[in-house]
């Protein structure tokens, strides 16, 4: 019985909460380490320095700006959950959703055209 | 979900969003610049400024992720509140004290 | 054409049978064709058959619909139709689902009116067009037919969710001036599986055949619990 379940979730806004659990897991497992990376410049510059270098490589730019996105879909997708609970009831929840996501990767976007 | 998880959920969600949008804007910054370690430290080493905005941003993001993750815990695995909650907690922990231990990494004059 | 229907309990199987098309045919029309001509056997419900009461409600192709009300030509596209029990329901045979789940949730967010005052008082007066009066109003037409809860995902996902339609009642009855539990209802709501656990994806709105947005009344519940609970009501 599991399969048919699938049909009908094509609605954009269960693909908009299922992206907001997505990225919040991947962000998730992402921050620690981050945080293990920071934590580099405990033993000084040095570590931290080769670290930078590394994250200079285009591959890890792209990386990173995926994460940008998933970051920007998370949050702005929050936002809009925010205004449905603290706002009065509006309209036009599946054309909101869709601009989270275009809002969102184009930022991540612009911001990966100007790291190069 | 429960109405107090509920608000400590939201009230860190509301705190981070412009934590997060400082924090894009200032790395974009350092990597546009190409701000190499040395530079990066010499602005947050000693500065309170620098120590209270990521000590605020670790202990938020700490509790929203722990409140999360124990949220998809709850519906997606077997486990349930109690379970949940204590493996969440746990990841939490890690978080801040990975956080916390960054902050200070970057801080500490 | 050929269709689909489910035979079985929990477990069991989708078997075919063939059914005439006609021009203007429901889903309901379907398979009482199955049960008259085709297997005494099959279990399913139907009332009314005019889109009022919501007892025939079942999954049809993958979502859940009042067959009384969904025209074959509408949902058959490919010439398929599979029709099942609802979801999220205990399935005692065949169509016919275990509706005592929904109805204990409905009992557990309080979804009951309870009186302040005795007949000996002065009727209430309500204005229609009050804040309150009007968010109970456009909340207030469920049938308690399930679809809604038969489409939340969170409702699959979490056994304790008290699901859309308890929680939409549940928001009527706060706004209602006269009912005397406005406490012990929030507190109900507030609790672990109650309207917290709503992660508004807003399939009950969409497919809510009386266009009712329970999505919409469990923010309102959201808020008045914040509220309640941040004043230390709760």
């Amino acid at each position: 019985m599991t399969l048919r379940h699938l049909r009908h979730r094509h609605s954009a806004l269960w693909l908009a909460a299922l992206a907001h659990r997505l990225s919040g897991l991947a962000l998730a497992v992402f921050l620690p380490l981050h945080f293990l990376t920071l934590g580099l410049a405990i033993r000084g510059e040095a570590p931290l320095e080769s670290f930078l270098r590394w994250s200079d490589q285009p591959l890890v730019k792209l990386a990173e700006s995926a994460l940008i996105f998933l970051l920007m879909l998370h949050m702005f997708g929050g936002l809009r959950l925010l205004v449905i609970e603290n706002l009065s009831w509006r309209d036009g929840q599946k054309q909101a959703a869709t601009i989270v996501a275009g809002v969102s990767a184009a930022i991540a976007f612009f911001l990966l055209a100007r790291m190069f | 979900m429960n109405v107090r998880l509920y608000v400590w959920q939201r009230l860190t969600a509301a705190v981070i969003a412009p934590l997060v949008l400082v924090h894009v804007v200032v790395i974009f910054y350092a990597t546009r610049k190409g701000l190499s370690a040395a530079d990066i430290l010499a602005r947050t080493r000693g500065s309170l400024t620098w120590a209270s905005f990521y000590g605020v941003f670790v202990v938020a993001a700490a509790i929203h992720a722990t409140i999360g993750v124990r949220n998809v815990l709850t519906e997606w695995s077997p486990l349930r509140d109690r379970g949940a909650g204590l493996l969440a907690s746990g990841f939490g922990v890690l978080l801040f004290l990975l956080g916390a231990r960054a902050v200070v990494a970057v801080v500490l004059p | 054409m050929t269709v689909s229907l489910w035979r079985g309990g929990e477990k069991g199987r989708y078997e075919t049978y063939k059914v005439p098309l006609r021009e203007n045919q429901t889903v309901l029309d379907v398979v009482t064709f199955v049960q008259r001509h085709l297997d005494p056997t099959l279990s399913y419900r139907f009332a009314c058959r005019v889109g009022m009461c919501g007892s025939c409600a079942m999954t049809v192709n993958g979502r859940p619909r009042w067959t009384c009300r969904t025209h074959v030509s509408r949902v058959a596209t490919r010439g398929q139709l599979e029709i099942g029990p609802l979801e999220n329901l205990p399935v005692i045979k065949d169509l016919t689902t275990d509706m005592r789940p929904f109805f204990e949730k409905w009992q557990q967010a309080k979804g009951a009116f309870v009186p302040s005052q005795t007949r000996g008082d002065e009727i209430e007066r309500i204005r229609p067009d009050s804040p309150a009066r009007i968010a109970a109003d456009a909340a207030i037409e469920c049938i308690n037919c399930a679809i809604c809860y038969a489409a939340c995902d969170t409702v699959r996902w979490n056994s304790d969710y008290l699901g859309p339609a308890a929680l939409n009642r549940a928001w009527t009855l706060v706004n209602d001036v006269r009912d005397g539990a406005t406490s012990e209802r929030l507190q109900a709501v507030a609790a672990s599986g109650g309207c917290h656990a709503c992660h508004s994806h807003q399939s009950c709105q969409e497919l809510c055949p009386q266009q009712l947005n329970p999505t919409a009344s469990i923010a309102g519940l959201k808020r008045r619990t914040m509220w309640a609970y941040l004043k230390g009501e709760i």
